[in-house]
Parts: structure tokens; sequence; C-alpha cells
């Protein structure tokens, strides 16, 4: 739409993230925990909810939710207890899903973002509970009929729900990349949304600007990366300004985000929508997490995303953006606090690491922890360029092919014969023949023009296929070319 | 005697002075159940190696016993007489037939309850009725019916039912044997097909005291595999066996004796009474004021938690699956619609929608959320009373074993008949039913006994002391 609708308007998000909880097993029964089996081999009979079987909290899904209770801010409630959420749907076996419903494991927290343009906003969080996952259907076209698989049921989940203080889809993407850093620290899932282990669902309405209370909201669905998330939003955001704006109103219902179409279609109506009948689940008494309990997952939380930024700020004089670049992978972090142990001048840790380095990993579009480079070898890679036995071109070329092959940084320097010339008799006939080949580059630095030494030192650099030591080549330009002109 | 007609105890010694062997007590119920079960309908089929089933050497109680068909069996049909669950085998034992299993019993069939053990006659079975052994005419109690049927006709030698709100107490009164609601936490409930699982309780049906004592020490204990099953030793129920209730305090709630109870069954509890008062226990009146509210909680609680646990029969996974020719709603919908239409009983029905409306957007606080309050209230009562008293005296039944076909369009007065136990499932606390007279009429009358939470032994104490000073555990059926 254009520009004055959008100012006419706000838009309000909140969001309901699931995550998967990487649990060795599963949260009610001793089923493996894992994904991509072949179809119900990762079953029991408490899982596939068979007549007579009862659930059995895992303490560990238990002591993970905590972890995240802590690390998003919130208040824990002492008191678990769950309570079933009554629906029918072929891949819900019981009938029923065993959540959590008026006393939800966290309430009342909230999370740190940065937004596109630097700015550090709070995201207040409503609650955070555990409940068991679903299994799955598919659809089998050939025989026309739905297949169930039942590995994923039992999967514990944590849902987070935000409260509605998101204002554009732009701001649920930076929300989404904060929460997912702060949850991939505390390695208590996946987070990866392309297998399902992170899931996201949003609720949106449109409000005119400055006023106060909310619209009608719609809530969104099957938005299965953080793109489609924002791109979906684009979409319902633009749909229900449309809406609006046209004296339309906007109806409570829930709708799909089809990726193909790229469009939010109508799924049900409020009219449609489930009345759950939660009631507390009979089958597990509801308990008093200990002290005791609540210390030791304390102890367990790791520094956090935001912790570490302020001390890699503060520490290490690391700037904001370079800072925020390597806390946004904890092995990025973990690894570039070990090349500080190493070496002194973090700022060119820093400027090795979020430049060439990542670079490197971007054109083999690979993550930091599957690339085997140990810090040894990239600081030893810097200080050859500190004793200038290699350029910032050899260097770079060192480090690709201790990436490729796995070499320590000697070995390539020798084999590939990456090493700096600094011989001054080599390098002084390279500039012997600039000098006959660039005879007008020579008058122009004849005539004070200084910065044509430049040309002519890039110059040396190709022919030496940047092996040979610029400063030097520099020198030895100056020196000729000066004793010509005195003489 | 046949060797049917025995007790677990009695046999158990017999077997091990080698005078009778546990195949010669496994024929001897076989051949009753072939010469009586035509007529009784206790077992709705028997275990698929009944006649072979070989004793494991050196155990404790190598008896047959009944099992209700809503405990899990591996390998065998469980269906809780329902069509619903046609064909379900479950691949686990439940945690007391896996004990039973280690004491040697052997499983000989499972027994007929009313469907989801709705009910207080074993009418509603998809198998139909049990008939009562002292008069065919009359039903059985419920919803354990075939269990105590099969233990009153002797085509068992103990058995398995199930309580949630007296469907063991009023059949064991019925039929005239003992049967026990232990405190809930007491038995595991793994492998017990819920109806509802907050008074769901797993207990056991005997001859005589002492057989209900060794079968509850068979079966009771904390289960890891039930987060409702508590964490405390199993005293040996036998050293509670004495005949002594001398300086025991016991009450006798006002409530329990007012309208609705046949005179003959007041007799023979004020009959009961005097029995134990001479032995040296002594007697005070009691109220329990809540009692008036617990068949209405009862029904709030109770149908609230069946309608969800009953939700898992859709016909996707096992059991019955039907689908209709033409698409109504959606091939989905439809098959759910037709499956649970043709799979449920009206009772079932009526409790699922009763339950399914009480959970409802805008009726919870009303009902459920009221109900439970209600609960509290009434279990408060019974902690109140315990603090001063062993145990308390009422009947298990207003009435002794009514008509069949009498009670069964008037759901109402069919519920009623609960009204005597139901307190005891919505408080937690345990309660058996002896034996303590008959009607003129030759229908047996029971006593109900209750104590504190896990003091079942108190219970046996009392049950004891009252069975070694009258004759009623020694009458047999006409049959």
């Amino acid at each position: 739409m254009n520009q004055p609708l959008g100012q006419k308007y706000e838009t309000v998000i909140g969001l309901e993230v699931h995550l998967q909880l990487s649990t060795r097993t599963k949260i009610f029964c001793g089923c493996a925990n894992v994904f991509g089996r072949d179809p119900n081999t990762q079953t029991c009979p408490v899982c596939l909810g068979l007549p007579g079987t009862l659930p059995v909290l895992n303490k560990m899904a238990l002591e993970y939710a905590l972890k995240i209770a802590m690390a998003l801010n919130c208040q824990i409630n002492p008191l678990i207890k769950f309570d079933r959420k009554n629906y029918y749907y072929p891949d819900l076996p019981k009938g029923y899903q065993i959540s959590q419903y008026d006393k939800p494991v966290a309430y009342d927290g909230h999370v740190w973002m940065t937004t596109v343009d630097g700015q550090t906003r709070k995201i207040n969080i409503k609650r955070a509970h555990l409940e068991e996952d679903a299994g799955k259907l598919i659809h089998d076209d050939r025989s026309n009929s739905s297949l169930v698989d039942y590995n994923r049921t039992g999967t514990p989940l944590v849902e987070i729900v935000s409260e509605p203080d998101l204002r554009s889809p732009q701001e649920v993407y930076d929300y989404l990349q904060a929460l997912k850093l702060t949850l991939e620290y505390l390695h208590v899932s996946d987070c990866d949304m392309e297998k399902g282990s992170l899931r996201c669902d949003a609720n949106v309405s449109i409000r005119g600007a400055g006023q106060k209370i909310f619209g009608t909201k719609t809530e969104l669905k099957n938005m299965n990366s953080f793109k489609a998330v924002r791109t979906a939003l684009e979409f319902e955001e633009k749909r229900q300004r449309e809406v609006v704006s046209s004296g339309g109103r906007i109806i409570q219902e829930t709708r799909l985000w089809s990726e193909e179409k790229g469009t939010t279609v109508t799924m049900r109506s409020k009219e449609e929508a489930h009345d759950y009948r939660y009631f507390p689940e009979p089958d597990l008494v509801p308990f008093d997490i200990d002290d005791a309990l609540i210390e030791e997952v304390r102890r367990s939380i790791p520094e956090l995303p935001r912790q570490k930024f302020e001390r890699f700020v503060g520490e290490y004089g690391l700037s904001e953006y370079d800072a925020r670049i390597i806390v946004a992978d904890q092995h990025i972090a973990h690894f570039f606090e070990a090349c500080t142990k190493l070496y002194v001048d973090t700022k060119k840790i820093s400027n090795w690491l979020n430049g060439p380095l990542l670079q490197e990993l971007n054109v083999r579009k690979m993550g930091f922890s599957d690339i085997k480079i140990k810090p040894e070898d990239f600081i030893a890679i810097i200080r050859k360029v500190d004793e200038n036995v290699l350029s910032n071109l050899t260097a770079k070329e060192t480090l690709k092919q201790v990436l490729d092959t796995g070499k320590d940084v000697a070995a390539v320097i020798r084999d590939a014969g990456l090493a700096q010339v600094s011989d001054s008799s080599a390098l002084e006939g390279i500039v012997d023949e600039l000098i006959r080949e660039h005879q007008n580059v020579v008058g122009q630095i004849r005539e004070g023009k200084a910065s044509a030494i430049g040309f002519l030192v890039g110059q040396a650099m190709r022919k030496s296929q940047g092996k040979a030591n610029p400063k030097m080549i520099g020198e030895i330009i100056q020196r000729k070319l000066s004793a010509k002109s005195d003489a | 005697m046949k060797l049917n007609e025995l007790t677990a105890h009695e046999l158990r010694d017999l077997i091990g002075e080698k005078k009778t062997s546990p195949q010669e007590v496994r024929d001897a119920v076989l051949a009753r159940i072939r010469q009586t079960d035509g007529q009784v309908k206790a077992y709705v089929r028997l275990s698929s190696n009944a006649a072979t089933q070989e004793p494991s050497g050196g155990c404790a109680m190598p008896v047959p016993i009944g099992i209700k068909d809503n405990i899990c069996v591996t390998g065998e049909p469980t269906t809780c007489c329902s069509r619903i669950l046609e064909g379900f085998k479950p691949p686990y034992d439940a945690t007391v037939i896996q004990k039973l299993k280690e004491s040697g019993a052997y499983l000989i069939g499972s027994t007929n309850m009313d469907e989801f053990a709705f009910g207080s006659s074993t009418e509603n079975s998809c198998y139909g009725p049990t008939r009562n052994p002292w008069n065919k005419d009359c039903v059985p109690g419920g919803s354990s019916g075939g269990s105590a049927a099969a233990v009153a006709s002797h085509e068992a030698i103990w058995a398995l039912g199930s309580d949630t709100g007296g469907s063991i107490r009023q059949p064991a009164s019925f039929c005239g044997v003992v049967g026990l609601k232990p405190t809930y936490g007491r038995v595991s409930r793994y492998g017990l097909i819920a109806f509802a699982s907050s008074l769901d309780q797993i207990g056991p049906i005997a001859k005589d005291v002492e057989d209900c004592a060794l079968l509850l020490g068979i079966i009771a204990g904390y289960d890891e595999r039930d987060s409702t099953s508590a964490d405390l030793p199993v005293p040996d129920y036998t050293k509670a066996l004495v005949n002594d209730v001398k300086g025991l305090k016991v009450g006798i709630p006002k409530e329990y004796f007012v309208e609705g109870i046949d005179p003959q069954v007041r007799e023979a509890i004020n009959a009961a009474i005097d029995v134990l008062k001479k032995r040296g226990a002594t007697f005070y009146e009691i109220s329990l004021p809540h009692t008036e509210y617990a068949t209405a909680t009862y029904y709030i609680v109770a149908t609230a938690e069946a309608s969800s646990n009953l939700a898992r029969y859709d016909g996707v996974q096992y059991g019955l699956r039907r689908q209709p020719v033409d698409t109504r709603k959606t091939p989905l919908i439809d098959m759910y619609e037709e499956t649970r239409d043709a799979g449920f009983g009206s009772e079932a029905k009526r409790r699922i929608m009763l339950g399914t409306y009480s959970l409802s957007s805008g009726y919870y606080d009303d009902y459920y959320l009221k109900g439970l309050k209600v609960r509290t209230l009434i279990k408060q009562d019974f902690d109140k009373a315990f603090q001063k008293l062993d145990a308390i005296i009422t009947p298990t039944a207003p009435t002794t074993a009514f008509k069949i076909g009498e009670k069964t369009d008037d759901p109402l007065s069919m519920y009623l008949s609960d009204i005597y136990t139901i307190s005891a499932n919505l408080s937690g606390i345990p309660a058996i039913s002896i034996p303590c007279g008959f009607s003129k009429e030759r229908m047996p009358i029971g006593l109900q006994i209750l104590a504190k939470p896990f003091d079942e032994a108190m219970l046996f104490r009392i049950a004891y002391a009252y069975e070694q000073n009258t004759p009623w555990h020694k009458e047999r059926t006409p049959l």
C-alpha cells in the first residue's frame, strides 16, 4: 500500500513459539527423542496413548524448561501442574494433549533484541509452558489416505508466548533471531525451523496510530522459516490495512500462510474455534519444585548472548558491530575468546574473523561448527602478516588452503610458496622492470604525484602473485626514483 | 468340599501339604465354569491359555483368578465390555497383572462389567448382563459384577475388580462376598483402562477377609509408571487378622441412615454393630455433613474425566472403526462419528455428554470447578471424623440386589445405588464391604467399613473380627 496508510495504522503482533527440547527421551515415556527415523519406530504404549497407560514426567524436560524460564528472565512457578487440552485429530492419540493451562512453568519475562537500525528493544514474555508434541500426518496421494507417524508424539515442547509488543514484521524477525540465539546458547534445542524443532504462530492486528485498544486479531500458522514469518506478516499486515481502509472489518480467525501462493487463507473462523475444555491432568500429581533443583539449573545456565556482547565490548574493546557478529554464533564467540588467549590485538582478531574467515564460510555455505581450523592456526596466520612473511592477500590464500586441506599454516605457506618475498635483490629486479614499462607513471611520480607510487606497488604485487612485500617495494621505488632525479 | 469352593489361603495350605495341586484346582474351577457360567455369565471370555497355564515353581499363590475386563493382559483381548475396543489386545501387562503372574496366579479369564465401568448392575455390557448367583433374576451389582459373581459362584477363587464409585464394594455386597477399594494410590493404575483417573482403584474381591488381605498384599505398592501411586511400604496385612476390636472407636454417620434405606439393610447393619460392640468396639454417632452432595459431585467429576479418557477411542489406531459409505461432513469427521456412535452404548454416550458439558467453556466454573470444591469439603468431613475415630461403619448399599431391568430406564435411581460408596472415592480413603446377613428373600446384605488413608490394616482387623464371629461368609449360593 502507499505511504499514508503506513502512518495511519499501527501493527500489533504477538508470537507463539514452539520449541522442541533435545532431551534424550520423550516427555512422558522412555522412548528416544530423535528425529528422522523410520515411521513408528520410536514409540511405546505410553506415547501411543494405548488404553491403561499413564504418563510420567521426564525430569530433564522440566530442567530444560526451567533453563529457558531463567534465560528469558521469567518468574518461575514453583508448583508444577499439568492440564489436558482436549481436541480430536488423528495425530493426537489420546484425544487430548498434556499441556499447562493456568500454571505455566514460567511467566512475566523478557527478551532483549536489537533492531536492524541498531536500537535495543525489550520484548515481554507473557508465559512459557511445557507440553507434549503431537505426531505427524503423512498424506498418501496414491491411496488417497492419510497415515500417522507417531515418532514425534510425546516430544517435549516449550511454548513461549510473547506479549503483543512487536510492531512490524521486521521486528518479529529480529525478535525471533534474538530468541533463537538465547535458546541456542542454552543447548536445549536444535532450534531448526526447517526440521520443525522451532515453530512459530503469530497473532496480528492493526489499530489506528495512537489508539490504545487492540484491533481484532487473526492468527497466522504454517510459516516454516524466519523469512516466511516476515513475508507472511507483511502480507497479512497489508491485507488487514486494505480491509480496514476500504471500510471493511477484520474477522477473528485462524489463517494459513501459503508459501507457494504468497498469501494467507482462512483456516477456521472464531465460531469454528475449538473449545479445548482444559482441566487438571489427573494422571500427573502437581508437585513443588525444590529450591535445590532451581539452584542446580541456575548454575547450569551459561553466559548468555547479551551478557557476552557487553563483556566483549567492555573487556576486548570491540565495536558493538563486531561484538554483535561474533556473539551471534556461540561457536564464533568461543573461537574468538580462544584466540584472545593467544594474541593481544583483539581488534585485529575480530577483523580477520569477521572479515576473511566469515567470507570463506559464506563461500562454502558452511557454519562455523562445520570447519576445522584451530585458533592456533588462525593466530599463526595473523602473526605471519605481522612478521611480513604473508601479505594480506597471501594470508587470505593461506587461510583458504588451511580450511581446504586441514594442513598446518607453515606447511601451507611452504608447499604453496606463499611466503612474502622480502629479498631486496629480487624486489629490485621487479621495480626495475616496472620503471621501464611505466615511464609515464614514473614521470608523474617525479613531478611530485606521490599517489602514483601506489599504482606501481599494485603492479609489483601482481607481478609477484601477491608475494612481494609491499612496504619494501614502496621504499625501493622511492629510493630508485629519487636517486635518478638527483643524478 | 470341592476344591473350587475353598479359599485361596486354604488352597495354598493344601498345595503346600501336597494334598492337591495347582492343576487340580485349575481343573476344578474350569469344570465349575463349564457347569454354571451358562447361567451366571460372569466371564466374557476365558484366557487363551486358561486350560494349559502351568504354575511356575515355588510361587506364593498358584490359584485361579478372574480379571475384570478393563485390566490389560498382554496379548489377551481387553475390551471394557465395549464394542469400541473390539479386537484390542494390549501389548503389555498392567502392573497388577505382572505382580499376579510373579505370584503364580492363573489368569482364568476376563469378567463381565458395565461398559467402561459405567453402571451399578453389569447390565451396560456389550456382552449382556451377568446374573446374581443368589437369584438369577437379580443383578450382581456393578460395575465389577462379573468378578463378584464369579467369586460368589465359585467360578474363581478370587478376582480383581476396579472401583470408581463403589464398583467393587456394591457388587461384593449384592453377591455376598468381600470386596475392597484400596486408598487412592495404594495400587498402581498402570494398565487399568481409565474411567475417572482421580477416582479409579483396582482392588480384590474374595470369599473371606483373609483372602482379601492376601490379594491386596500381592497387588499393592508403589509403581514408577503411575505418578499417582504412593511411595509407601506395603505392610503385611495378614498381621491385621486378629480377632480383637477392643478399644477401637467406630463412627456411625447419621446421614447414611435416612430415607431410601431398606429396613432389612438397616436391621442387618444394627445387628453387625451389636456384634462388634460385644467384642469391645465403641460406637459414636457422627455427622458427615456434605454427604448429600456426594452423588452430584461424583457425577460431575467422574463424567468430566471420563469424557476426556474416552476421547482416544476414535477409530484411528485400534479397536472399532466405521466409515460411512456417503460423505456427510468430511471423511475424517464421518469416521469419528460413525465409529463412536456404533462403538459406545447409551450409558457411555450419556456420561461422555455430561462430562463434556461440565468442562465446556462457560460451564466449567459452575460445574467442574464447583465439583472439585465440594469434593474437598467431603474429604474434609472424613479428615475431621478420623481425628477421633479408627473407622466408620455404614451399609454398602441402601438395598439388596435389584431385579434385572428394574432400573435400566431410570439412570438416576441407578446412580443412587452407589450413594454410600461414592464418598470413599471422592476422598481417596480405603473401604471394604463384607457380608453381614441376608434379606428374607435370601439376598446378601453388605457392611461397609471405612478407614484413614493407607490404613487398610484397620479395615481387615475389624472385618476379620466380625467375620470370625458371624456365619455369613460360609453361606453357599443355590447354584
